[in-house]
């Protein structure tokens, strides 16, 4: 069967090199054609043309996985193979991402549209961070002895759960790639990945680079396919013991759904947010508006816990909101491979629409434009930075995630106040606190309905810390040790040492 | 004393350089005030092979306060995590690289197998720096809750600070890596005193440390006498922590020296005359191969040596002769040599102290089923020796001996098995065989060791 592949040569003043790689569909360590023989076209969001086009992978593709992966799970995965090689596996994988990193960058700021300098310092970076961190979790998946009798040894066991789906978006395609290897890898599961039909460059390199770090066949194969195909048929998939994904709030639910008619698998999900972000009259004003711009523009606001609701007390209010105003103009729009870029265009155009379509609607309802509003360029799909104020808490861009670089800024007087508004949300993803009294801080963390709290920063993540939503943000967490528990099923073992029945 | 040497390793044209000062702050220097270097043998030859400068209190002085200036300045609260982990890992990577130099350096000092310290001591340690560098971005506390509307409590793990860590020789590549690799994960800074017998590889591995990465005074390497360097260490109001590896006698020096001084806390690992237990259950191949191993590996010289062994009656007169089989197939020669599975004891003072546990274990009374034989050639050589027909108030069945002898007891039930086995002032580790699985249980928790 031959594969697709992917050939281009970047002359741009950020990266130049050749990259060649297949792209087809990745199944027991080998590339080919998918099962329909089909192709899905990949588009360059900064010019609206196709780049390439991939082998598509509908559910005949994705049984053909899951058996080559419960094959490397029973053979050459699982627990067949001890912890600390699976670490080095991972370490491996990692400095491979590391060799490669600007070739990975690349891809992902023409994939993605991101610009090639985030690519590089966050997403590359964190990628390798979280598969370096998870490599040394591999040998210390460490179950319990309990004390129960004498007559009696009992102990836990934490076993990996056999063959995993993953499904991943298109808003950081390698870093949630790599937030998804991390820890199924390391506790020994075998995977079938499916990266967003929109993003599927950067996840096609990898899986080069997880045949060239050693990993045996099958223990890793990638799909790239529509949700409701391919998506649709890992979520129902009777050979699949768990669901990891991590999009929509509202495909998250059809996912959810989907596993309990079928064989009840764990599922555990990383939605959307409509995440607060308060700043008090006491609030060091330039750190304020440092983070608050981080927090809604950064990744040209495609962050799941972007910080869209921005509440700035009154006494504050007008010195924040000039400042952030004006930072928020010079932020720089333009070509994703440009050195000086900050922003570049939105994912797809079915994200512009969507996002001018929420704008247009808060123009309608009767929101004040206080900066943006309007397409940036006539060509891709860049949207200017914008800002809306005087808005009521019932209109559609203060409910609905927008997922865009779109904030309100809301004022707010009192403090029990702002944290029922900051609380009356579906979501519950992340906030964050902007105050010099800790205090103050704290205490507002601590009752804030949110899976991660910031105080005096926004949008700030580590490998080892957990993260996960409230409330319809999600179920179960990601990074830190606490991602372990979506991958390990947990068997006691009572060994009877003398008592007779 | 703070030149370079170059030590040829037998059968090859190739040497090994060795920087022969102390390593303080990243650089080899000599003592301040000590003229008199240690000088340093060649167990299987006799023949001396280098001196290395030995390290007076006024040396000791310096590293502690090389030591306190890292921990405040680049190395403690000032590293992260993930960048302690980054450098431990390319430690690890720099030994594996450098396994046959090292190899072959503990093999010219301490005496045991290239091959072995090669493929078991060194990999085992590469395995354990690996091991805590994964551990280095995963020190957790806990919050903990009180009381949530007044007040939050969060316990912080943070390193104790600069760690005088002083290590035996043998095991000297892999002693080292025991205490460097979870010091330096949390965080702590090192003052490290290798064996004044076994002092080469931990030089070497200093230049490691130094091309790691690690800044200066991180690990200082300081040979020196046990009564002066290690005693010094012990005492030093500068340092926060003391962990000490060797024997018994020494050890309670250390802790006393510890109480006296600032309180500094101690961990210790010290001497052992372990058990096994052989019951009739036992599959008698598998067991006189483990039994046979756990006396001879590294010619005896291990703080967890199955040194006494207990043999149910039922099966003892099948059992012993295999044994005695198995334990005649080590060859004990120099390491150098393809063939050999053990070396020579350390160092002469080793050889005299275990020829005379052999001389009063015949004196006694016990029966000398192997071994128990002086060689003529030079090299402080002790074959596999194994002593039959024990009594319990014989000093080779209550005396740590650290060499390749054996007591063989034989025990009537299982009660009488474990008391054997717990009659001793040591628990550092115990073993039995048996396909009895509540048998094994039972035995196990009875059996007072830290590792069964």
């Amino acid at each position: 069967m031959s594969t697709t592949t992917f050939s281009l040569e970047f002359k741009s003043e950020t990266f130049k090199g050749k990259v060649n790689f297949p792209t087809g569909v990745f199944i027991d360590g080998q590339f080919s054609a998918g099962a329909e023989g089909t192709t899905i076209d990949v588009i360059n969001p900064s010019t609206g043309k196709v780049i390439t086009s991939v082998a598509e992978g509908t559910a005949k593709d994705v049984d053909r996985a899951v058996k080559a992966a419960k094959r490397a799970f029973t053979e050459s995965w699982g627990l067949k193979v001890p912890g600390s090689q699976r670490g080095q596996l991972l370490n491996k994988l990692a400095d491979l991402f590391e060799r490669h990193s600007d070739e990975l960058a690349a891809l992902e700021a023409l994939d993605n549209g991101k610009t090639f300098n985030w690519a590089k310092a966050a997403d590359v970076a964190m990628s390798i961070g979280v598969l370096r961190y998870y490599a040394g979790w591999a040998d210390k998946i460490h179950g319990q002895t309990i004390e129960t009798h004498e007559d009696k040894l009992a102990y836990t066991r934490h076993e990996p759960f056999g063959v995993v789906g993953q499904i991943i978006p298109w808003n950081f395609p390698l870093m949630m790639m790599a937030w998804k290897l991390g820890p199924a890898l390391a506790t020994g599961n075998a995977i079938v990945l499916k990266p967003s039909e929109f993003t599927p460059l950067s996840a096609l390199r990898v899986c080069s680079l997880i045949n060239e770090a050693g990993f045996p066949p099958g223990v890793v194969n990638v799909i790239i396919g529509y949700g409701h195909t391919a998506g649709q048929a890992i979520a129902e998939h009777l050979g699949i013991d768990k669901v990891a994904f991590t999009g929509s709030t509202l495909v998250g639910r059809k996912i959810m759904e989907a596993a309990a008619k079928s064989n009840l698998k764990n599922v555990t999900l990383e939605l959307g947010g409509k995440s607060p972000n308060i700043i008090f009259n006491d609030a060091d004003l330039d750190l304020a508006v440092n983070w608050s711009l981080h927090g809604i523009f950064w990744n040209h606001g495609q962050c799941c816990c972007a910080g869209s609701r921005i509440f700035v007390q009154s006494g504050i209010y007008d010195k924040f909101l000039e400042r952030f105003t004006a930072k928020s103009k010079a932020l720089k729009l333009g070509d994703p491979f440009a050195g000086d870029s900050y922003q570049g265009p939105q994912v797809s155009k079915i994200q512009f629409d969507r996002i001018m379509d929420f704008i247009n609607s808060g123009k309608e309802q009767g929101a004040t434009v206080h900066l943006g509003g309007e397409q940036h360029g006539t060509e891709g799909y860049w949207i200017q930075p914008t800002i809306f104020t005087n808005t009521k808490p019932d209109m559609r861009i203060v409910q609905e995630e927008i997922f865009g670089p779109v904030g309100v800024v809301i004022k707010f007087e009192d403090q029990e106040d702002v944290l029922r508004q900051a609380n009356d949300t579906l979501y519950g993803l992340a906030a964050a606190v902007f105050t010099t009294d800790i205090t103050r801080g704290i205490q507002f963390a601590h009752s804030l309905q949110a899976g991660t709290a910031w105080i005096n920063c926004a949008n700030s993540l580590h490998p080892n810390v957990p993260f996960g939503g409230y409330k319809q943000s999600g179920v179960g967490r990601e990074l830190g040790e606490y991602a372990l528990n979506n991958y390990t099923n947990v068997k006691a073992v009572h060994i009877n040492l003398g008592q007779h029945i | 004393m703070a030149k370079a040497v170059d030590l040829s390793v037998p059968s090859s044209n190739s040497k090994i350089r060795v920087h022969t000062g102390l390593f303080i702050n990243n650089e080899f220097v000599p003592s301040v005030d000590n003229p008199d270097p240690i000088n340093v043998f060649n167990p299987s030859t006799e023949e001396f092979l280098c001196a290395v400068a030995a390290a007076s209190e006024r040396d000791v002085d310096i590293a502690v306060a090389a030591a306190r200036k890292a921990f405040r300045e680049t190395w403690g609260k000032n590293v992260s995590g993930f960048e302690r982990s980054r450098l431990i890992n390319k430690l690890a990577d720099l030994i594996e690289r450098d396994k046959q130099t090292l190899a072959e350096l503990e093999c010219l000092n301490n005496g045991k197998p290239v091959k072995i310290a090669r493929d078991f001591d060194i990999s085992d340690s590469v395995g354990c720096l690996r091991y805590y560098a994964g551990w280095a971005d995963k020190i957790l506390g806990q919050s903990i809750e009180i009381d949530h509307k007044a007040k939050i409590a969060i316990t912080h793990p943070e390193p104790i600070g600069v760690c005088g860590q002083i290590i035996p020789w043998n095991y000297p590549i892999q002693m080292w890596a025991w205490k460097v690799a979870p010091a330096l994960a949390v965080g702590c800074t090192i003052v490290m005193k290798p064996s004044e017998i076994t002092p080469l590889t931990a030089l070497k591995l200093s230049e490691l440390v130094k091309e790691a990465g690690f800044p200066p005074g991180v690990i200082n390497t300081i040979p020196s006498l046990g009564p002066v360097g290690g005693a010094s260490l012990a005492a030093h109001k500068g340092i926060d922590k003391v962990a000490f590896t060797g024997s018994t006698i020494t050890g309670r020096k250390v802790f006393e020296a510890a109480a006296t001084s600032n309180l500094k806390k101690v961990s210790l690992e010290l001497g052992g005359k372990s058990p096994h237990l052989i019951f009739e259950s036992a599959n008698i191949e598998q067991a006189a191969n483990w039994a046979a191993l756990g006396i001879l590996y590294n010619t005896g010289q291990d703080c967890t040596a199955g040194s006494r062994l207990y043999v149910q009656d039922t099966i003892y007169d099948k059992f012993v002769p295999i044994l005695a089989a198995k334990a005649k197939e080590l060859v004990i020669g120099n390491g150098f040599d393809e063939r050999s599975g053990g070396g020579p004891v350390v160092s002469k003072t080793q050889y005299d102290r275990v020829w005379s546990y052999i001389e009063s274990g015949k004196k006694e009374g016990a029966n000398v089923l192997i071994g128990g034989e002086k060689r003529s050639e030079p090299g402080y050589w002790v074959d596999a020796t194994i002593f039959t027909d024990v009594r319990s108030d014989m000093k080779i069945v209550k005396e740590e001996i650290f060499g390749p002898v054996l007591s063989v007891g034989k025990f009537h039930t299982e009660q009488e098995a474990i008391d054997l086995a717990n009659d001793t002032t040591y628990g550092l580790a115990a073993g039995l065989h048996s396909t009895d699985q509540a048998q094994c249980h039972r035995v196990s928790s009875a059996l007072e060791a830290g590792t069964v």
